[in-house]
């Protein structure tokens, strides 16, 4: 339990949210539908994001981390800790960095659950504003990606589940691939707008197709919270 | 392009992904009162720039932005070794040398 003060950042209604692909525009022409398209676009804006630093040794840092969120720690590069039926992610940032994302509106719970469980030397950051995550899915998501990153997106370096981070674009994203082929790309809101334009510009020539971007339900998200949170 | 062992990620990554930061293995003088003039110079600009092997301290910038050490040859850019920081490196001058003097 640490004595810190910790600040609600989410507005939650009071004041209108933006992600940060509100004012984006798409400049190029789109495949009439997801089926027709060899890319698929969308956003799942307003996740919670946060950033865990602690020691990876330290076995009462890992044991309160997998208390609160219901996984495993990963303790190298390679597969995302992932639950998908909770919206629960921890990927694997450096020996002693870990991006956590949770459903929509849980990141102060569970930023509140970690410094609840955990004591010493670790941090917990809230990035959710900073940040917004792109679903890219179909059959041409790793030729588009081939023309994005230097890192190999083959299978034999990129197996499903796995998540890095990257040069992209001549910026950087963290990349992860959650099936065959759907891929998350995790960016910076200030490369968003950028990146995003970049995206549909290098995925035309495939057909793409910009789906309406995750809704998130509260009632849903009340769910997932009992279970993310509190039932443990 | 270099194709560079990160010791942190533990496996290849483009050269891109990186930055070099020169020199390894520059030890901050441990009493800065007491050291000289010339001595705190040398320490703060003074770098070398051998023809031939070479310890480096490189940031892996784009991915686990830790930071780590390559012995490199700066002649034929080849890279013989990566390490973490505060391991020392396995191939020096005096191995090759001493390699060398027992063939
Ligand atoms: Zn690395």
């Amino acid at each position: 339990m640490s004595e810190i003060a910790q600040m609600d950042l989410n507005p939650r209604g009071a004041v209108k949210s933006e992600s940060p692909l509100a004012m984006a525009r798409v400049n190029v022409a789109l495949a009439s539908s997801a089926r027709d398209a060899g890319v698929v676009v969308r956003e799942k804006p307003f996740l919670g994001h946060l950033v865990l630093r602690g020691n990876a040794q330290d076995e009462a840092f890992r044991g309160g981390v997998e208390r609160v969120l219901g996984l495993a720690l990963p303790l190298a590069l390679g597969p995302v800790a992932r639950d998908e039926s909770r919206g629960v992610s921890i990927q694997w940032m450096s020996p002693d960095e870990w991006l956590i994302v949770v459903p929509a509106g849980l990141e102060f719970e569970a930023e509140a659950a970690l410094r609840r469980e955990l004591s010493g030397h670790y941090a917990v950051m809230n990035t959710s504003g900073g940040q917004t995550v792109l679903e890219l899915t179909g059959p041409k998501v790793r030729e588009l990606l081939m023309k994005c990153t230097p890192y190999d997106v083959h299978p034999r370096a990129f197996p499903v589940g796995k998540g890095i981070s990257s040069v992209f674009a001549k910026g950087s994203a963290v990349i992860r691939r959650v099936d065959e082929e759907r891929w998350e790309l995790v960016i910076r809101r200030s490369f968003a707008d950028y990146l995003y334009s970049w995206i549909l510009d290098a995925a035309e020539e495939f057909g793409v197709f910009v789906a309406p971007a995750e809704p998130a339900g509260s009632a849903e998200r009340r769910i997932v919270r009992e279970v993310a949170v509190e039932g443990h | 392009m270099l194709h560079i062992y990160c010791p942190h990620c533990a496996e290849y990554r483009e050269e891109e992904e990186f930055r070099p930061k020169g020199e390894a293995h520059i030890a901050r003088p441990v009493e800065p009162e007491a050291t000289s003039d010339e001595d705190w110079g040398n320490y703060l600009f003074f770098r070398k720039n051998p023809r031939g092997l070479h310890h480096e301290l490189w940031y892996h910038a784009a991915g686990c932005r830790k930071f780590f050490n390559i012995t490199r040859d700066t002649v034929s850019y080849q890279i013989h070794e990566t390490y973490k920081v505060g391991q020392q490196p396995s191939v020096t001058k005096q191995a090759s040398s001493s390699k060398g003097a027992a063939k």
